[in-house]
């Protein structure tokens, strides 16, 4: 089969790891791969439907914070989005795949308003934040920690485990719905103490929504610090880069999965709390809405990294709104923004598979 | 170096390419601009529409609001390209207010909103902008929450679902005759177990039983307003129980495609009547027809009086009367005689001698409290008489522990639907008809 010119001939693209790679050169690269996908949503929306794509990324931009409340709102999803990825992040760089967060952030959410209906007209605000974000916390950390317990002691697979958790929280949810929806059998819950505004988030500053981003900033700076700079956060490290080692090193393995799962959890259920009594003040099966996996490309895209996350929170809310806006000003369809999305984050994930390999062409010789 | 001009030659082109886009846009942006500051609209030039929509127009259901403003904007004089706004596919949620809070930024007058979830997050809106106009389809709160701005809208879609029904009914008794069919075995698709839905099968099944008396009919829900894979399992299910005519009160086009899907594999007996949008594209063989609201109206009585700067009604709600519904073409499966049978039905309807829920046509078991002990005094919202005929019913539930407490329903021998307000409140449970979940 093999040819005698064949030992001379070298492929013509040749990959290889790259050893070391500057922190600014790995910037370039996603610079250049934003830049990349820029140009290439601007050539589709172009060719497709004839609009000059500076005008639609301005308007993308008008969309997501053109207005002082468009920005609020902006700054709330991202919010949410980065309290999510912060709480997958200790999880995911333990290498333990949870994929579970949609299920957190709804029992989480569950836990809320139920405090919100039933304890409503009986606490004072302050105390019923402080207690459903209690039970937010321990309501998620529960629902982490079950496949974090099952995980150490028997070996389970959790990407599976967590999955599957979702869907038992998706139940409870149409479960506690059903329960609470007027009028009976609409599916719909409503706001829930309108009038009372019982365990709602006050107006700080004159804004509704200081308190999101303050509850989330402070996460992800502690975040930061845990997994930097404390004990238990080197253990999660050592775990997640071989259990062998972090077990050899004398590390009670069994025991980090499962204190992590129950803090990734936790959060996760915080991430609930906000999203009903920091912003939507209703529950439905939706209320999680696919952030809990989308939070997973934002931890990965950051090397969860809690600062850079803000960052990347913020590039999706502003895709997301600058979609939402360009269908209502433009009568796309929500697909067309949708595709500028999906081409942003192939170019900004394929850069990564740059920034770890080197491309090389083969050399001429004479 | 090479790399960083490749990376400029690039960013040339992205501009170049920017530039001639923004050439060609604007060339052909100028044109309406200029023939609109031609014509003679310059009255209700300033004046803007916002509607939030929980679809967009691939959903029949919002498809056909889309078309309802757009034809009253048209009809009012709004030019639809720039006074009016639309957000498509907008949750039951914080997205609403958002919405809506954006659309009344953004300079508009009237703002509507056309999912049944949506109605607290409007009326928050309507609390904060009280000079703005606005309208929520569906919903229940308006005549009660006592907001000046804000409205609720509907059809009496109860009346095209019954003729929809003479349809069927036809179509059935056609198969009866001939044979071909020996038990009147009716399924019904329905979205979630509340009144919308519950007021609407029953006037479909009524209109079936007005032809063939021994009808029945079993429900199925699919707890979902859209959702073509569920609303299909649900209609198969139904055939394989025997089922030979199968309505909906579901969004897409799942129930007649599976209808057509059984007619194509050799069940020639089975029929479809859809919903919101003309079924005979996705079910050419097997679609009778589809009772449709007429949008149009009610927006134009809303933006009109916005427009006049005029008080809003708690409720608007149209009927055949008022050309508010209508169903859509007959398909070629109807039996002879149809046309003539509907007609007679439309012209009994509009002028008052024949009433959907006459209480002459049906019967209902007493109501049990939650330990099965019956409790016929009227505190579970209706009563009955010794032959289940229902003598009061309640239409309306002022306290909120979803048994009407308030508004009798029941008098001149019908239930009056949509009397007292545009939503739908009908929601008792006739002989004949089974829930299966």
């Amino acid at each position: 089969m093999s040819s005698p010119v064949a030992e001379h001939s070298e492929p013509l693209i040749h990959v290889s790891k790259r050893v070391g790679i500057s922190r600014g050169k790995s910037w370039a690269i996603r610079g250049a791969a934003l830049v990349l996908a820029l140009v290439i949503s601007g050539l589709v929306i172009f060719s497709i439907v004839h609009l000059s794509p500076l005008k639609v990324y301005g308007a993308m931009f008008e969309g997501a914070f053109g207005t002082s409340r468009r920005a609020w709102v902006t700054i709330r999803d991202a919010m949410m989005m980065l309290c999510i990825a912060v709480g997958l992040a200790p999880a995911f760089k333990m290498r333990f795949w949870n994929i579970g967060a949609e299920g957190q952030i709804l029992v989480g959410g569950i836990a809320t308003a139920a405090c919100m209906i039933y304890l409503g007209g009986s606490l004072p605000t302050p105390a019923l934040l402080v207690v459903m974000l209690i039970v937010s916390v321990i309501a998620g950390g529960v629902w982490g920690l079950i496949p974090g317990v099952f995980k150490a002691r028997w070996g389970t697979n959790e990407t599976l485990f967590t999955l599957m958790m979702n869907y038992v929280a998706i139940q409870l949810t149409s479960y506690a719905v059903s329960k609470w929806e007027t009028p009976v059998g609409s599916n719909s819950v409503g706001i829930i103490n309108q009038t009372s505004r019982a365990g709602w988030f006050p107006t700080i500053f004159g804004q509704a929504y200081t308190l999101n981003v303050v509850i989330v900033l402070a996460l992800a700076i502690l975040m930061y610090i845990y997994l930097k700079y404390s004990k238990q956060g080197y253990e999660i490290s050592v775990v997640g880069d071989s259990e062998n080692t972090a077990r050899y090193a004398g590390i009670n393995v069994r025991k980090v999965y499962i204190r992590t799962m129950f803090l990734s959890g936790a959060i996760c259920g915080i991430a609930g709390f906000l999203a009903i009594s920091g912003s939507s003040h209703t529950i439905s099966v939706d209320t999680a809405g696919g952030r809990g996996f989308t939070a997973i490309i934002v931890a990965w895209l950051a090397k969860f990294n809690t600062f850079v996350m803000i960052l990347f929170s913020f590039l999706l809310m502003f895709l997301e709104k600058g979609a939402v806006e360009i269908a209502s000003r433009y009568n796309l369809n929500n697909f067309v923004s949708n595709m500028i999305t999906g081409i942003l984050l192939f170019c900004i994930l394929g850069s990564e598979f740059f920034i770890n390999y080197k491309v090389s062409f083969r050399h001429k010789h004479s | 170096m090479k790399k960083f001009l490749a990376l400029l030659l690039s960013a040339v082109m992205v501009l170049s390419l920017a530039a001639c886009g923004d050439s060609g846009s604007s060339s052909s942006t100028s044109a309406p601009a200029a023939s609109t500051s031609g014509s003679d609209t310059s009255s209700s030039s300033d004046f803007k529409v916002g509607a939030i929509l929980v679809g967009d127009e691939n959903e029949g259901y919002t498809y056909a609001h889309m078309q309802g403003i757009e034809a009253a904007c048209k009809a009012l004089g709004i030019d639809t390209t720039t006074n009016l706004i639309y957000k498509y596919s907008v949750k039951e949620d914080q997205s609403c207010y958002d919405a809506a809070v954006d659309l009344a930024e953004q300079g508009c007058n009237v703002i509507f909103a056309n999912s049944f979830g949506h109605e607290t997050y409007i009326m928050q809106a309507a609390q904060e902008y009280p000079d703005i106009y606005f309208a929520h389809a569906t919903g229940t709160h308006a005549k009660t929450q006592g907001l000046t701005n804000f409205c609720n809208y509907f059809d009496n879609i109860y009346e095209a679902r019954y003729v929809s029904g003479i349809v069927a009914g036809l179509k059935l008794k056609e198969m009866m005759d001939s044979g071909a069919v020996t038990d009147p075995y009716i399924g019904y698709v329905g979205a979630y177990p509340y009144a919308e839905v519950v007021s609407g099968y029953t006037a479909f099944f009524l209109g079936i039983r007005s032809i063939v008396p021994t009808a029945h009919m079993d429900v199925t829900y699919t707890n979902s307003w859209f959702d073509i894979t569920a609303e299909g399992e649900a209609a198969k299910a139904l055939i394989s129980r025997g089922c030979v005519i199968i309505g909906q009160h579901a969004d897409s086009t799942g129930a007649p495609s599976a209808v057509q899907a059984a007619h194509d594999s050799g069940n020639a007996n089975v029929f479809s009547v859809g919903y919101n949008v003309d079924m005979l594209s996705v079910a050419p063989d097997v679609a009778l027809t589809s009772p449709q609201n007429n949008w149009e109206v009610a927006y134009e009585e809303i933006i009109k009086t916005a427009m006049d700067g005029g008080t809003l009604k708690s409720d608007y709600c149209n009927g055949y009367a008022e050309n508010g519904v209508m169903i859509s073409t007959l398909g070629s499966a109807c039996a002879s005689g149809t046309q003539e049978a509907v007609d007679a039905a439309i012209a009994a309807i509009k002028d008052g001698s024949l009433h959907v829920f006459d209480t002459s046509t049906f019967t209902c078991q007493p109501a049990k409290d939650v330990k099965g002990n019956v409790v016929n005094d009227g505190s579970m919202g209706y009563i009955v008489d010794g032959n289940g005929v229902v003598t009061s019913a309640f239409a309306t539930d002022t306290d909120g522990n979803n048994i009407n407490d308030a508004d009798e329903a029941i008098a001149d021998g019908y239930y009056h639907e949509s009397y007292f307000q545009s939503a739908p409140s009908f929601s008792l449970r006739i002989d004949g008809i089974t829930e299966l979940n």
